[in-house]
C-alpha cells in the first residue's frame, strides 16, 4: 500500500512542475465554459425557464462545474501505456513487484489531486462572476460529491486504461481512442446534460458507464439530487467500477500472454 | 524523398523542368496518400471514425435545438446550414494545417531541426507530413450536412448568395488554416501552452458551428472581430438566409469572411516567420 501512496505522491509532484500547462488548461476551459454557458442559457431563455430539469442558473452551474472537473476527472486520458506496449517497455512494468493496474491507478489519482486546484478553481471563479453559481449550502452534497469524484476519476482512468490495453491486440489504437473519446464526450453529459437528449438517446446513455464519469459527480456536487438519489447514483458508479476492474484485469491477463518482447 | 528519379517518374513530366514547390507538394501528398491507402482496413475504420465524429458534433447541436422552437433565432434547418458550412471549413483547414497544432511536440522531439535543414519551406513539409486522408471522412459528412441543410432551409437564391455560398467554405478554411498556423507559432514561445491555442482553434470551431446570436454579447464581439470564428459560417448564413444578426454580429459582417481570412493569414504568416527566426536549436 505504501508503494502506491508514494507513486501517487510522485505523480502529484511530476504534474506540479508543468505550471504553464495548468494555466493554459484553466484558460481554455474557462473560454469553453463561456461559450457553453451562453449556448445553454440562450436555449433556456427561448424555452421559457427550464430544459430537462435545469433552470438558467442550474445549467450555468452545470457547465462551470463540468469545465472545472474536466481535467481532474481525467476526461482527456493519456496513451502512455499503449506506447509502452508498442515499444516493449511494458515488459519492465510487468516484472515490477507492484500490480500494474494499481500502480497506474495510483499515479492517476496523484495527477487528479494536483489538477483540482490550478485547473478547477479558475473556471469556477469566472463562472461565479459571469453567470453566478447555484451551490448547495449544506455539507452533505460536498461529502458525497467527493466520493463521487473519486469514483469518476477511477472510472475515467479504467476506461482509458482498457483502450490502452487494446495495444496488445492491435498495432494502432488511434481509431479506438477516437471512437471512445467521441462517444464518451457525448454520453457523459460533458457537452450537454444527458437529460436534454431526445428520449432514445437518454435511454441509451443511461445504459452505459459514461454518465457516471461526469454528469453524476457534477449533479451531486451541485445538490441537484437529494441524499437518497445521490447514494443510488454513487452505487451505480461503484457497480460500473467493479465491472471495469474485471474487464481490465481480464484484458491484462490475456493480453500479457500475447506479449512477445524481443531481446531485453 | 524527392530524389530525381521519383520526380521523373511523375506522369509525363519534362525531366529538365525546374522542381517547383508545387511539384514537390504534389509528389509529397501523392506519396502520403499511397501509403495511407495501403492499409485498407485501418484506413476505412479511421474514415468511419471521422464520420462518427462529425455525427456526434451534430447530435450535440441537435440535443440543444430539439428542445426549443428556435435556437439563437434560427430553426433546426437554419442551424444546420451554419453547422454544415463550419464543418466543411474546419475539415479543410484541419486537413491542411492541423499538424501545426502539435508544434510543441515537433519542437521538443527535435523533429523541427530535421525539417529546417531540408531545402524545402517548413510549412510545406508540415502540411504534407501528416496529410491525413482519413480527415476526408469529416469533410464528407460536413458536405453532406451542408447540402441537406441548403435544400431544407428554403433559401431565395440570387447570384450574390450563390457567390457567397461558394466562397464561404474556402474563406472559412483559410481562417482555420491561419488559426492553426498561429497556434503553431505561439508554441515556439510557450512550449507548454498548447492548450492556450486550443481556445482559439477548437474554441473557434465550436463557436463557428453554432448560431452566433446564442452567445453572450462580449463573446460575440470577441469571436467576430478578434478571432473571426463567426465569420466562418454564421455571418454568411445570415445573408444567405435573409436574417438579422444580433448586436455583436450584424448581418453586414456576412461578407467579411474573405477579407478577414486574407488579413488573418497575412498576420499569422508574419508571426510564423518570427517564430521560425526565433527558434534556436539545441544542437540535436
Amino acid at each position: 500500500m505504501r508503494a502506491y501512496w508514494e507513486l501517487a505522491k510522485s505523480s502529484f509532484r511530476r504534474h506540479s512542475t508543468y505550471r504553464t500547462a495548468a494555466v493554459a488548461g484553466a484558460f481554455t476551459n474557462s473560454i469553453f465554459g463561456l461559450i457553453r454557458a451562453s449556448l445553454l442559457l440562450s436555449a433556456i431563455t427561448t424555452a421559457g425557464g427550464a430544459i430537462g430539469g435545469y433552470s438558467a442558473t442550474e445549467a450555468a452551474t452545470y457547465v462551470w462545474l463540468g469545465q472545472a472537473l474536466l481535467a481532474p476527472l481525467g476526461l482527456f486520458g493519456n496513451a502512455e501505456l499503449a506506447g509502452r506496449v508498442k515499444s516493449g517497455d511494458i515488459a519492465v512494468d510487468l516484472s515490477r513487484s507492484v500490480n500494474l493496474t494499481a500502480s497506474y491507478w495510483a499515479q492517476d489519482l496523484g495527477r487528479a489531486a494536483f489538477d483540482v486546484l490550478p485547473r478547477g478553481v479558475p473556471p469556477l471563479v469566472i463562472g461565479a462572476l459571469v453567470t453566478g453559481l447555484a451551490m448547495p449550502g449544506t455539507p452533505g452534497p460536498y461529502l458525497l460529491g467527493f466520493v463521487s469524484i473519486l469514483a469518476a476519476v477511477s472510472l475515467n482512468f479504467l476506461g482509458f486504461f482498457a483502450i490502452n490495453l487494446l495495444a496488445f491486440w492491435v498495432l494502432e489504437i488511434r481509431g479506438f481512442w477516437m471512437l471512445y473519446m467521441v462517444v464518451m464526450n457525448l454520453l457523459s453529459g460533458f457537452l450537454v446534460p444527458v437529460t436534454w437528449f431526445p428520449g432514445w438517446l437518454l435511454e441509451f446513455a443511461r445504459a452505459t458507464p459514461f454518465p457516471s464519469m461526469l454528469q453524476t459527480p457534477v449533479d451531486i456536487l451541485a445538490g441537484r439530487t437529494d441524499g437518497g438519489e445521490s447514494l443510488a447514483l454513487v452505487g451505480v458508479q461503484l457497480v460500473w467500477l467493479a465491472v471495469l476492474v474485471v474487464i481490465v484485469q481480464v484484458m491484462l491477463r490475456f493480453g500479457s500472454r500475447r506479449l512477445v518482447v524481443q531481446g531485453g | 524523398m524527392a530524389s530525381p528519379r521519383a520526380i521523373r517518374s511523375g506522369a509525363g513530366r519534362d525531366p529538365h523542368a525546374p522542381v517547383t514547390n508545387l511539384v514537390l507538394l504534389k509528389l509529397l501528398i501523392s506519396a502520403r496518400l499511397r501509403s495511407q491507402l495501403a492499409y485498407r482496413g485501418s484506413f476505412l475504420s479511421d474514415v468511419a471514425g471521422q464520420v462518427l465524429l462529425g455525427l456526434t458534433e451534430f447530435v450535440e447541436l441537435y440535443a440543444i435545438v430539439h428542445n426549443v422552437s428556435t435556437f439563437g433565432g434560427m430553426t433546426l434547418a437554419q442551424t444546420l446550414v451554419v453547422f454544415g458550412l463550419a464543418s466543411v471549413a474546419f475539415a479543410l483547414g484541419d486537413l491542411l494545417m492541423g499538424e501545426t497544432d502539435s508544434m510543441s511536440e515537433t519542437i521538443r522531439s527535435g523533429k523541427l531541426e530535421v525539417l529546417l535543414v531540408r531545402p524545402l519551406p517548413v510549412l510545406l513539409q508540415l502540411a504534407t507530413s501528416d496529410f491525413q486522408l482519413r480527415r476526408v471522412g469529416r469533410l464528407l459528412f460536413g458536405a453532406a450536412a451542408l447540402v441537406v441543410a441548403l435544400l431544407l432551409a428554403d433559401i431565395q437564391w440570387d447570384p450574390a448568395k450563390i457567390l457567397l455560398a461558394t466562397i464561404t467554405p474556402l474563406a472559412g478554411a483559410a481562417i482555420f488554416c491561419a488559426l492553426f498556423l498561429g497556434a503553431g507559432a505561439m508554441q515556439f514561445w510557450i512550449l507548454d501552452g498548447r492548450q492556450f491555442a486550443n481556445a482559439f482553434t477548437y474554441g473557434g470551431r465550436y463557436v463557428a458551428s453554432m448560431p452566433g446570436a446564442a452567445l453572450f454579447f462580449p463573446v460575440q464581439v470577441f469571436f467576430t472581430f478578434v478571432i473571426p470564428a463567426t465569420l466562418v459560417a454564421y455571418a454568411p448564413s445570415l445573408v444567405i438566409l435573409d436574417l438579422d444578426g444580433p448586436a455583436g454580429i450584424p448581418a453586414w459582417t456576412g461578407w467579411l469572411g474573405l477579407p478577414a481570412a486574407v488579413v488573418l493569414s497575412g498576420l499569422m504568416l508574419l508571426l510564423w516567420r518570427a517564430a521560425i527566426k526565433k527558434y534556436t536549436g539545441a544542437g540535436g
